[in-house]
């Protein structure tokens, strides 16, 4: 019956052929180029076209690069007749069953139609859902960061990995060797501990942080010197969960100049490199970075932090075959909801790491808010949990 | 991770710990490994061993042990006392010659260095001129002789090392006063031999190399007579009468001359080759003593016929028509005769022996020579130690039937009392009585009288004949036969051959009330036996244990299960094996544990790990713990991925004892020394090849041997609810997880017919995924639960049962405690992460207060891969104290430790030497003896060595005010003497670090 309506393609006739698709089922009309008209009017008639005037949608279209857009506003109504070409095609869903992830998915070569995106999004925050679902800084799974920039030398470099429940190996080995240090008596060689290799793909190298070479002067803020190469390895085994190695770069050219601010951002966005393909990595924009991520910029870490992360995810068994994970005692009142253990590892190689946090949430039921960050990071942390 | 804390509680704290913790390594058990010289002193009765670690060892009667070590990392080469004096000369490999004394000090003796002393030749004179070769402690005692490669006898005043150039006896001398038609042939080489005219001290034999012997007069400073013996010399012997010498040669031929008579030639009476006809090897030292009635007693050692005999390692002993070829199990290093009366001149009493790797001392005056069982320097690695186990506090009963099972052992042995007599052992008797266990390759466990300063051997049990194995042992050993020539008689126990390696003992574990005893093996066989005071003949049935249940994929490469006799056998009185499991497949049983209470064994391999009862003779429980993926667990035998440097150091003992036992079979061996040696040669080289870098990576659950069982444990505590506790079994694995199974007894009435039954309750995975090395449940009060029947025998407070119980998990990494019934964390220690060391030993005890009677603690003993020992306190898992006790490369030596319940611990520091330590400052097990001067001490000895006083007992303890006493007091007593001596002992004396002492 559609193709009764079909109209010759001809962009010089000013039409804009729609292609709508709401379920499984399909209707084609077209829309004046030159009047688009209102975003509501615009609304009013799908739901006409449709035959379905009492439900609520969310409006998606597909844009030239294959991103899935959303039309929720006058503005990118507006912008999704301009450029559709020769036409639009359009994906209505149901509010309530809206899955607000699509959007963005396969934008992972353009990070700045996610940003925008995620603004054009942000007026539709009524929902129960939190709309925000790329943008909120809990949905990315920070990987590396640079901390104690200002109290650490300038030829030192602090570097936070995080392990969480990835696959992905550290991948680095260490090495003995010696290294000049100035002493009053003149220059000195000491032995020291060095990287010795990365593994192409693992954590460390993903990150840029670390290099062949690099010196290693602290795990988790003790000192190595006088630890033999087999003590700093355990060492680095026994953190490897939150692993925080300060190294004295071999390369000084990178060093963070602490006194220029700009400098400060480049390293700290840098430091923030994002492991595979997250394409919630837009913020280099500079007013987003600064309220997404400023604890990363110059971040400390303090003694007690480092009991934080890897803290009593021991998994208990009773008797009954559930699995829990231990509850600190001191903690007793924050109650994490029950997780079924017997799931397969993540694959977090194929998929966006947040994205399965979600939908692994989502299957959970109804989470209040409040939970969802708490819950995400248990989930993450608890991916290497295996299942007896 | 300081906080905060009040400077008054902090340096309370303090005082506690000092009272309750110290670190002391008090003395060593067992045989000293490498020994390089052996002497005796007739007047103070001691025994003298250096070693080639530049170790010295002093023993006396049974207790009395004095150890001291020289700064240079030299072998000992000879030992030598002062005659009559409680001085002794060691000289070492370096050339260097060290006095040492035994110096009393508030009542005890203490073994120091006190001066050191290298020969210097004239300027230009090669090295050889003042190698020392031979020496002779001069009867005046304070005159040495040192005989050097060179052919000079250099005189030296002892103690003061100071060289009395008029009076040495050059090579040049000699060879004038020589006959022409010898002098003139040949240079006469080295000097091989001292000796001392027994009736004339002014005359002095001179051995040379070459054979050629002079008789010197000090006095005159001319020769006197020349025996012109035409072989190449190994030993003299100058005769009690002084009209005889002996000298013994390296073509096995040995000659008495006559000395008494005035020409100056002596006359050649008697040349014999003992074991002649065909060549022989030297007779490397030769001894003739008198008796009052009847002929003489000659020892002879070598000398066997090169072809046929040359690898034995033989004493001949020739008294009237008796003679024997003692034969040995090692290497001969030196040997001496006691002799009995007041002044050790009389009839010989007793041959000591010092080979290479144990002490043999012969009753010469019981028919037949039996063996003297030693009191100490025991062969603790008469067959290679692969475990050890710990029992303190035996009951009275137990230690009694024990010794009786063990006496009925000892039969052979002399009955006559320990002849080395020397000093007295003050030394406080032991407070209790503790066992040491030490499993064996060849499938023995030997028990250990561990009590005191003597690890003395009480009882030795073999759980070979359980098992049909390819050669039964001791068939033909002690048998020599009718009418062999040489007369060869088997001596010692050092037997390093392990018929079957799977008979080796891998865990051990007795219950002290009970009298059971549960021994593992590495063909995972699990024997439960018990004290029997009668012989008896029974079959031991077998129960296998299939601890794969099923699980697919497996392939196991390793040794087959052992074979078990299926005809009764006969045990004699002592522990006999009633129960037997064998574990399927056969792999090293890696953990064990007996519950004597309750009749249950457990036990664990790489593969999972079992409940036995042995009441009902069933298996309860078998749980695999198996991980699917790991394919290093599921292929086969641990063997296969061994570190390099265990590998490397089994290659350097396969090598040791492949060239041992070239000396028993003939066959094969140089062929298999040569595999080892190519072994290590390839395992060399690919260290060498591997650049040595560590991967960073955290462990995952793919690991190897993740499945491995580390630690079992029983503990009756509340698993399920908190207010029903009830039997359980804890589990704990190397990929971190610990298993928990409620056991459910049957009433003791029917203990015999109804079931046990066992039921998983929790499983608990750490985080860290480290291995669980221990699980101890801590009661109410925090202690942990006392062992199963303690209570029972009044001789532990039962456990607290109303409060909360709580669950320690050590694991390589980390001390967890966790809180039952609801497991949930309460409180770590972290250690791996903090200083990059793991747990490789870790054992509860019980540290009691130096200062108050009836103050203790318990606490954690560790002992990390560092080498270092830590004290954690329980329940709070605090690191208390610290202490470096053992070098990190130490692999063995840190695998061996194992501690006692109250705060002590034993480690192998060699194969054959176990040391042993205490962290408690109450309790200390070191020895404490004084050696006093003989009582006909001659007038020119100095009075260095008598017990001090009370004028000296204010000097208590400062190790510097000492040093100024002995050096004021050598000062004092030598005023007049040369400077020379001082620096000499300037130097020794203030450096602090050579004084050594036993016990500090």
């Amino acid at each position: 019956m559609n193709k009764n309506h079909r109209v010759p393609s001809n962009r010089t006739l000013g039409a804009v052929e729609v292609k709508s698709k709401f379920g499984a089922e399909f209707r084609r009309f077209s829309l004046d180029r030159s009047k688009p008209g209102r975003f509501d009017e615009f609304y009013r008639l799908l739901q006409h076209m449709h035959r379905i005037p009492n439900v609520d949608l969310l409006v998606g279209y597909a844009d030239v690069h294959g991103d899935l857009l959303p039309i929720n506003n006058d503005d990118n109504y507006r912008k999704a007749i301009s450029v559709a070409d020769p036409v639009l095609r359009l994906f209505l869903q149901r509010k309530e069953e809206a899955d607000y992830s699509a959007f963005g998915l396969d934008s992972l070569t353009r990070p700045k139609k996610t940003v925008l995106a995620a603004m054009l999004l942000r007026p539709d925050a009524n929902r129960k859902k939190p709309l925000v679902i790329i943008s909120l800084p809990r949905d990315f799974r920070p990987v590396s960061s640079i901390i104690d920039v200002d109290i650490l030398p300038e030829t030192h470099r602090r570097v936070r990995l995080y392990k969480h429940g990835q696959e992905k190996p550290l991948g680095f080995y260490i090495r003995d060797g010696s290294s000049v240090r100035v002493t009053p008596q003149g220059l000195e060689k000491v032995p020291g501990i060095f990287i010795s290799r990365m593994v192409p793909g693992g954590l460390a190298e993903s990150t840029g942080l670390l290099a062949v070479n690099d010196e290693v002067l602290e795990v988790n803020g003790i000192e190595v010197q006088g630890k033999s190469l087999d003590q700093v390895t355990d060492m680095m085994i026994a953190n490897s969960h939150n692993l925080i190695v300060t190294v004295k770069p071999a390369n000084q050219r990178n060093n963070i100049v602490r006194s220029g601010g700009g400098g400060g951002a480049a390293s700290g966005s840098s430091g923030h490199s994002s492991d595979s393909g997250t394409s919630f990595y837009g913020y280099s924009s500079p007013g987003t970075a600064v309220a997404t991520t400023p604890a990363h910029i110059i971040q400390n870490f303090h003694p007690e932090e480092l009991e934080s992360d890897e803290d009593d995810e021991d998994l208990v068994i009773e008797v009954d075959g559930e699995a829990m994970p231990i509850p600190r005692t001191s903690s007793a009142s924050c109650t994490i909801p029950f997780i079924p253990r017997y799931v397969p590892h993540l694959d977090l190689r194929t998929t966006n790491g947040a994205l399965a946090s979600h939908n692994r949430s989502g299957s959970l039921g109804t989470l209040s808010t409040a939970d969802r960050g708490l819950e995400g990071r248990s989930l993450e942390e608890e991916g290497t949990v295996i299942t007896l | 991770m300081k906080r905060f804390r009040r400077h008054g509680q902090e340096s309370h704290r303090d005082r506690i710990k000092q009272e309750l913790y110290g670190f002391n390594k008090t003395v060593e058990h067992g045989f000293p490994h490498q020994p390089s010289a052996l002497v005796f002193s007739p007047s103070l009765q001691l025994l003298a061993i250096g070693t080639r670690s530049g170790a010295i060892k002093l023993y006396g009667a049974p207790g009395v042990e004095f150890m001291g070590l020289h700064d240079e990392n030299a072998a000992v080469t000879q030992v030598h006392f002062l005659p009559q004096q409680v001085d002794l000369v060691t000289l070492l490999d370096d050339n260097s010659l060290h006095m040492w004394t035994l110096r009393a000090h508030q009542g005890v003796s203490e073994l120091l260095e006190i001066g050191r002393f290298t020969l210097t030749g004239p300027p230009g004179a090669p090295p050889s001129v003042t190698r020392v070769t031979a020496v002779l402690t001069h009867s005046s005692g304070d005159l040495l002789f040192l005989g050097t490669e060179g052919g000079h006898v250099f005189v030296v005043e002892v103690p003061g090392f100071r060289e009395l150039e008029e009076r040495n006896i050059s090579l040049e001398n000699v060879t004038n006063s020589l006959p022409e038609d010898y002098g003139g042939r040949r240079s006469l080489e080295h000097v091989e031999s001292l000796q001392e005219n027994p009736v004339n001290p002014r005359q002095v034999l001179i051995g040379y190399g070459r054979g050629m012997m002079v008789i010197w007069d000090l006095e005159r400073q001319s020769a006197v007579k020349h025996i012109p013996a035409t072989q190449q010399l190994e030993s003299v012997w100058w005769t009690e009468d002084g009209g005889h010498v002996l000298s013994s040669h390296s073509d096995g031929s040995y000659c008495r001359w006559m000395v008494a008579g005035e020409g100056t030639q002596s006359e050649q009476e008697k040349s014999e080759v003992p074991y002649g006809h065909f060549p022989c090897k030297a007779i490397s030292k030769i001894i003739q003593l008198p008796t009052e009635q009847g002929p003489p007693f000659l020892f002879l050692s070598g000398g066997m016929p090169r072809a046929s005999y040359g690898d034995r390692h033989c004493i001949s002993v020739i008294h009237s028509k008796t003679h024997v070829a003692l034969d040995f199990t090692s290497r001969i290093i030196d040997f001496f005769v006691i002799r009995d009366g007041p002044d050790h001149t009389g009839d010989p009493s007793a041959l000591v022996v010092l080979v290479e790797e144990e002490l043999v001392v012969i009753d010469l005056q019981t028919e037949g020579w039996p063996v003297i069982q030693t009191p100490y320097l025991v062969p603790l690695h008469c067959s290679a130690i692969t475990c050890s186990h710990h029992v303190s506090a035996i009951p009275l009963k137990l230690w009694e039937r024990v010794l009786s099972a063990g006496a009925l052992q000892n039969t052979h042995y002399s009955k006559k009392p320990w002849p080395i007599t020397g000093g007295q052992n003050l030394s406080p008797d032991a407070p209790q009585r503790d066992l040491l266990l030490t499993g064996h390759e060849d499938g023995t466990v030997r028990f250990w009288d561990a009590s005191g300063v003597c690890l003395y051997p009480m009882y030795k049990l073999s759980t070979a004949g359980v098992f049909l194995t390819d050669a039964e042992p001791n068939d033909n050993m002690n048998q020599g036969t009718e009418g062999e020539w040489p007369p060869f008689r088997k001596v010692g126990c050092f037997d390093p051959y392990s018929d079957d390696p799977r008979l080796g003992v891998q865990k051990i574990h007795l219950c002290k009330y009970s009298g059971y005893l549960t021994v593992a093996g590495t063909a995972g066989q699990i024997l439960v036996l018990e004290l029997n005071d009668e012989a008896a003949e029974q079959t031991v049935e077998a129960t296998v244990a299939d601890l794969l249940q099923g699980q697919e994929g497996f392939r196991w490469k390793g040794h087959t299960r052992l074979e078990v006799k299926e005809e009764p056998v006969m045990f004699p009185p002592g522990f006999q094996p009633f129960a037997l499991v064998q574990c399927q497949p056969p792999a090293v049983v890696t953990a064990l544990t007996l519950h004597s209470e309750w009749k249950l064994v457990t036990f664990g391999t790489s593969h999972g790990f079992g409940l036995y009862d042995y009441q009902q003779k069933n298996t309860v429980l078998v749980r695999c713990t198996l991980n699917p993926s790991d394919q290093l667990a599921m292929e086969g035998p641990l063997s296969r991925v061994k570190s390099i440097k265990k590998s490397l150091r089994q290659s350097f003992r396969r090598i040791r004892r492949s060239r041992v036992s070239l000396r028993k079979h003939h066959v094969n061996s140089a062929a298999k020394v040569q595999e080892a040696n190519a072994r290590l040669e390839a395992e060399l080289a690919e260290m060498e090849l591997a650049p040595v870098q560590r991967k960073i990576e955290a462990r995952s659950s793919d690991d190897s041997f993740t499945g491995l069982v580390r630690t079992l444990y029983f503990a009756d505590t509340f698993l399920s609810d908190s207010s029903h506790h009830t039997p359980s079994l804890w589990a704990g694995t190397n990929g971190g997880s610990v298993l928990a199974y409620q056991l459910r007894l049957p009433p003791v009435e029917r203990r015999a017919e109804d079931p046990v039954s066992a039921h998983p309750a929790k499983e608990i995975q750490l985080m860290h995924r480290a291995p669980v090395v221990g699980i101890v449940v801590l009661d109410g009060h925090g202690s942990p639960l006392p062992e199963p029947l303690e209570v029972a025998h009044d001789l532990a407070r039962s456990a607290d049962m109303q409060g909360c119980h709580q669950l320690l998990v050590i694991s390589e990494e980390q001390f967890k405690v966790f809180t039952l019934p609801k497991v949930s964390a309460k409180m770590k220690l972290k250690l791996t992460a903090i200083d990059g060391s793991r747990v490789r030993r870790v054992g509860v005890a019980w540290f009691g207060s130096s200062r108050s009677e009836d103050y203790g603690e318990s606490g954690l003993t560790v002992l990390t891969n560092q080498g270092d020992l830590h004290v954690v306190s329980l329940p709070g898992v605090k690191l208390q104290v610290q202490y470096p006790c053992i070098r990190r490369e130490d692999v063995s030596g840190i695998a061996s430790c194992v501690f006692t319940k109250h705060g002590q611990g034993f480690y192998l520091i060699s194969p054959s030497e176990f040391e042993r330590f205490s962290l408690s400052a109450r309790c200390v097990v070191e020895p404490r003896s004084l050696v006093e001067v003989p009582s006909q001490t001659p007038s020119t000895t100095l009075p260095r060595a008598q017990p001090d006083g009370p004028s000296v007992a204010h000097r208590n303890s400062t190790r510097a005010t000492d040093d100024v006493a002995v050096l004021q007091e050598i000062q004092k007593s030598l005023e007049g003497y040369q400077p020379t001596f001082l620096e000499n002992n300037v130097k020794s004396a203030l450096a602090g670090g050579k004084v050594l002492t036993n016990g500090d």
